[in-house]
């Protein structure tokens, strides 16, 4: 469904570039949930920014559904490919109504029977015809995050890119957001592709997982792996041992890891231990 | 265990035109010099409990309770010019986000030296040496570098721990961090634990651990204090977590999703209406 080859993002040129995206490469099948892990910086958004059309400066080669994708995305692709933010209190328009927020992509792609179109969507995030005509900060987080999470089904896409859908939620929260994220998945048979600093959250969702660090994927693995404990890499084998709460001991081991393709590591002085 | 503070029944109401809030409902809890974590979801007071404890609560807010006792002192007695002693130079608090706590156009140096000299009354060089050797305590490889930097110029794992060594250069007693991790990764977050801990252990102090991961708390602190609507549900020590009994702290523990087991539909926690109106 999805094959990325040798994606590369640069920002910025000449001495002050950062080579955010450097090379990466992997495959998601259709029905699939693939999941990307990294800390801040690694570069994991910014790969879901270049696939989505979101950023037009990359390079390598991008096949989505069959069609090697241009930096310039067609109407048809946006149709296909929808994408939901880490957060629900900014990715809304605060002076929109849930309505307008989920009637405008129906309007922007004229596929008609808005008013029916909005209620199902509603529906199917599990939120009901009664928050139609609601502003956003009429809603709590986990509502926000269902409506942008309708306003992305509402196209009716097979794609969905889910850049740390329930980071900015409390935990009971992200446990409805990923069981209805599950449920939809199944229902429609959607494939997914969700970034995440949370190796729970990843383990739980997906089969298949890309650990990035510094712009590299560093290991590609299965969630049989992670759940044993047992990934190659040492970089995978921290942070899953920084993620299983705090340690005395390993927090004295921690390490940075480098990647001697790095153009530059900023201009500051940046001396984390 | 003699008792650092002891609160009893603090209440915490905000009054606005259409309602009255209760943010806090009637929180008791004593502690020593001992690794305290509050834990609770958003709006269940736990920033706020805190905030009444330094009087940062402002009008419209007010802060109510049979007690406030901070080593023998009672909070809610002493006038502000007695509570600005206390502030800083006994009870320090760091914050979530270093980047809106700290002042962006003073040097890093400065603004520690700053805390340092209005608590010591000490001469500049005095506290710039002070401060370099806090710098060096939070394992910031190079002191000289960072005390003249921006905090702009520093990533968010060092404007934490540049945070800390601000509240630490006047040596409390009580150290308040409120979710003083939650913005960072969790290899940095790590780093950070360990050199409060430290801390905390070579000076003495108590600490205060606000954070709405229940995992980390219970791995990092002695006991914890679970709180939703206001009030305390439950208080247990942080190696008795998993065998918590109240259903509220299950809930939480259970819609975690988790390495070791299966995936599947995560259970979702049933808010019951009794939470709120029964105190433990």
């Amino acid at each position: 469904m999805i094959r990325v080859r040798d994606l590369n993002v640069t920002f910025g040129r000449g001495r002050g570039a950062m080579h955010a995206v450097q090379g990466v490469s992997f495959d998601v099948g259709a029905g699939e949930i693939f999941g990307i892990v990294g800390e801040s910086g690694s570069g994991k958004s910014t790969v879901l920014n270049a696939l989505c059309g979101l950023n037009r400066r990359w390079s390598g080669t991008v096949t989505i559904d069959g069609e090697t994708q241009s930096p310039q995305r067609s109407r048809a692709f946006h149709k296909k490919v929808q994408m939901v933010f880490q957060d629900p209190y900014g990715s809304l328009h605060p002076r929109h109504t849930v309505d307008r927020i989920l009637s405008e992509p129906v309007a922007i792609h004229s596929l008609g029977k808005t008013e029916a179109r909005v209620l199902q969507a509603l529906e199917e995030v599990g939120l009901g015809p009664a928050f139609r005509f609601r502003y956003p900060h009429q809603l709590s987080g986990g509502q926000r995050q269902r409506v942008a999470v309708a306003r992305a089904l509402i196209l009716e896409p097979r794609i969905l890119l889910l850049d740390e859908p329930t980071s900015a939620l409390d935990v009971s929260v992200q446990a409805e957001v990923l069981n209805l994220l599950t449920g939809l998945q199944g229902r429609r048979n959607l494939t997914y592709i969700l970034v995440s600093h949370n190796l729970a959250v990843v383990a739980h969702m997906c089969r298949r997982i890309a650990v990035m660090n510094r712009g590299i994927i560093v290991e590609e693995l299965s969630v049989e792996t992670l759940r044993e404990q047992s990934p190659e890499h040492p970089y995978t084998r921290q942070l899953l041992s920084a993620s299983r709460g705090y340690d005395r001991a390993a927090a004295a081991n921690i390490e940075e890891f480098e990647t001697n393709t790095m153009e530059k590591k900023g201009h500051t002085p940046e001396v984390d231990a | 265990m003699d008792a650092l503070l002891d609160v009893r029944n603090l209440r915490v109401t905000f009054k606005t035109p259409k309602e009255t809030v209760q943010a806090v409902r009637g929180v008791s809890f004593t502690m020593g010099r001992e690794k305290l974590g509050i834990v609770g979801e958003s709006g269940s007071g736990k920033s706020v409990t805190c905030r009444a404890l330094l009087g940062l609560i402002r009008p419209p807010g007010r802060i109510a309770a049979d007690h406030l006792r901070f080593d023998g002192l009672d909070l809610l007695k002493i006038d502000s010019r007695q509570m600005r002693h206390i502030r800083g130079r006994r009870i320090a608090m760091v914050m979530q986000d270093p980047k809106y706590s700290l002042n962006p156009v003073m040097t890093v140096g400065a603004q520690i030296a700053e805390a340092y000299r209005i608590h010591a009354r000490a001469s500049r060089s005095i506290a710039r040496r002070k401060t370099l050797e806090m710098l060096e305590a939070v394992r910031i490889r190079h002191p000289e570098q960072v005390y003249d930097a921006y905090p702009h110029q520093v990533s968010g794992g060092m404007g934490q721990r540049i945070m800390i060594a601000m509240m630490l250069i006047p040596d409390p007693d009580l150290l308040i961090a409120d979710e003083p991790t939650s913005a960072l990764d969790v290899t940095v977050q790590l780093q950070l634990l360990a050199i409060m801990d430290d801390l905390v252990q070579e000076r003495g102090m108590g600490l205060v651990f606000i954070s709405h991961d229940l995992n980390l708390v219970a791995s990092f602190c002695d006991r914890i204090i679970i709180m939703y609507a206001g009030r305390i549900m439950e208080i247990c020590n942080a190696a008795d977590l998993q065998q918590a009994r109240h259903p509220y702290t299950r809930g939480l523990l259970d819609c975690l999703p988790r390495m070791d087991t299966p995936p599947g539909k995560l259970p979702v926690l049933r808010r019951d209406p009794s939470w709120e109106e029964g105190a433990p």
